[in-house]
């Protein structure tokens, strides 16, 4: 509808209910939209706020007042750096070698023809669908029996496994809309199989295994649940918030989620006006 | 290299070996090592458990814990069921109002769930708490007595799965209405459907998909999640998240955890099916 078209409606409804009734039904979803927003964002509101509250008690509950203390000493609660370096440190290598196993995984469901894709593809799909508790207690059931100790490692080897799903199933997306017609060129051109995919499969297909690579930082840095049942002695930062939401819960953790965040965010942000200005300049 | 060179039939193998083999042995033989133990026999005084085809901790983890099962699969339904009506508008303004703007709007969508999880949770003990505005409005409406709370109830329990969950509905709601042809809503209007009409003939239909996809990935989660209830509710709202997981890490009684494992898959199973039918997805994925 255009403007002149939507005035002289406007016009036409003389009564001002049914002139609201009708502004109301134009914007009742841009509404709704922007409420639903606040409530996506409102507990982020909650946690970056209560980053600068300062306590009365053991407990962040209750808004006491303004103070940038939390933030100057944000590592000032015993084992909370320990925490962070860990679940860092896990989940740069989970991530690598998740990012590894699932993109040649995806590489085999989509290149090539084999006995066994049908199973593979059940395998891929069932840990998304398996709910993280009964995964964690079968694996500890595993170290249990074989009697390896919980720790560092086993939080690795579980945070590997739940990941690869993600990046198989995110590789695989870009591979399947990918022009074959390049690496046709690219032989063509008489490169050979490793060239090709050296220099045109790969590149292609970066944006997704980078996406896959995230996407498994991302898990492996929140995971609770799986972490909670093979960890042993060893404290990742969600660990430590939980075992922190029982005794004492220090604002600093606020601080934590609050960087957390930002920097998430920050890195969404720069890919999505990074491809915006892509689309624009390169069309 | 050279020896897949010559036997290329070996390559996609070669490519799947190391991710396949993790799986297998992280996931897949676990699962078995939990079967076994479920069946084993627990002596209460010695604490030890062996293997003897103990069937009955089935049956006592069904007895024993059915006001759980029950518990969780009323708050993972009616989780799924809020996230569903909240998401779907939001998804359908994206989508078809969203413009150049798309990217942006999904990002505030995601943006919240890069906060960890423990800490999401936290943030609504703060939202409820009992001093807090949205109790003090509540009691002042007159929903909630003088005295009435929201931490520690079953309706903070499902408020915190709701929202934990929300992208993981939200998303393929969105993708499955972001690919409907608005041609086919032109066509229908042309035809002189209203615009009720042709959403409930044209677009609801077209983005199914997008809702089985949301339902059970918000589902399955919510069924074995165990955090929300313990930091939201009280005992009394614990499902059976909360109690495999005192079972296992707190009473060290395997063989009744692994029972209980596996009920809670058979139910999701169940439940997964069970929807599947209703919604007819067989005739909606081809």
């Amino acid at each position: 509808m255009t403007a002149a078209a939507e005035r002289l409606v406007g016009r036409r409804t003389i009564s001002p209910p049914a002139r609201a009734w009708s502004f109301a039904k134009r914007h009742a979803l841009t509404a709704y939209a922007i409420l639903a927003f606040a409530y996506f964002l409102l507990p982020i509101a909650v946690v970056v706020l209560f980053s600068f509250n300062d306590p009365a008690g053991r407990f962040n509950y209750v808004w006491e007042g303004f103070t940038f203390r939390n933030w100057k000493n944000w590592d000032a609660v015993p084992g909370l750096t320990d925490a962070i370096k860990i679940s860092l440190e896990i989940a740069v290598l989970s991530s690598i070698l998740a990012t590894i196993f699932g993109t040649l995984i995806a590489l085999a469901l989509v290149r090539y023809g084999f006995r066994g894709r049908g199973p593979t593809n059940l395998l891929i799909f069932l840990p998304m669908s398996t709910p993280e508790i009964v995964m964690g207690a079968s694996l500890l059931t595993l170290f249990l029996t074989l009697s390896v100790a919980t720790g560092f490692t086993t939080i690795l080897i579980a945070h590997i496994m739940f990941c690869i799903s993600f990046v198989v199933v995110t590789v695989k997306a870009r591979l399947v809309g990918f022009d074959r017609h390049l690496e046709e060129a690219a032989m063509d051109l008489g490169a050979n199989e490793w060239t090709t995919f050296q220099k045109v499969t790969l590149p292609l297909i970066m944006p997704a295994i980078l996406a896959g690579a995230l996407l498994s930082f991302a898990l492996s840095i929140d995971d609770f649940v799986i972490t909670y049942f093979n960890s042993g002695n060893t404290v990742t930062f969600p660990i430590f918030v939980w075992g922190a939401a029982r005794v004492a819960t220090p604002p600093q953790i606020n601080v934590i989620g609050t960087v957390i965040f930002v920097v998430a965010v920050g890195l969404m942000l720069g890919n999505v006006l990074f491809q915006r200005r892509r689309a624009r300049t390169g069309s | 290299m050279a020896f897949l060179h010559r036997h290329r039939w070996l390559t996609p193998y070669a490519l799947l070996a190391p991710g396949i083999a993790w799986l297998l042995i992280f996931f897949v033989v676990p699962l078995g090592f939990l079967g076994y133990q479920s069946l084993e026999e627990r002596d209460p005084v010695a604490l030890t458990s062996s293997f003897s085809w103990a069937w009955h901790n089935y049956a006592d983890a069904i007895t024993t814990y059915h006001t759980q099962f029950v518990r969780s699969l009323e708050y993972a339904g009616l989780a799924t069921l809020i996230a569903l009506v909240v998401s779907y508008p939001l998804a359908y303004f994206i989508a078809f109002r969203g413009g150049q703007w798309k990217n942006l709007l999904l990002l505030l969508i995601v943006a919240p769930f890069f906060v960890t999880y423990l800490i999401r949770t936290l943030a609504w003990q703060n939202i409820l708490a009992d001093n807090g505005a949205v109790v003090g409005f509540l009691r002042d409406v007159h929903v909630l007595g003088a005295d009435g709370r929201l931490l520690q109830t079953g309706t903070a329990v499902v408020a915190g799965i709701t929202y934990n969950f929300l992208p993981f509905m939200a998303l393929p709601l969105y993708v499955s209405l972001e690919q409907i042809d608005v041609r086919l809503l032109e066509a229908a209007e042309d035809l002189y459907a209203s615009k009720l009409h042709a959403f409930l003939r044209v677009t609801l239909p077209l983005s199914l998909p997008g809702v089985f996809a949301g339902t059970l990935l918000t589902f399955i989660p919510a069924m074995g999640d165990f955090i929300n209830a313990q930091l939201l509710g009280s005992p009394r709202n614990h499902m059976i998240g909360n109690v495999i997981q005192a079972r296992f890490l707190d009473l060290n009684d395997y063989p009744e955890a692994a029972a209980l494992s596996f009920v809670l898959m058979a139910a999701i199973l169940i439940a997964v099916i069970v929807y599947a039918r209703m919604l007819g997805t067989e005739k909606l994925t081809g």
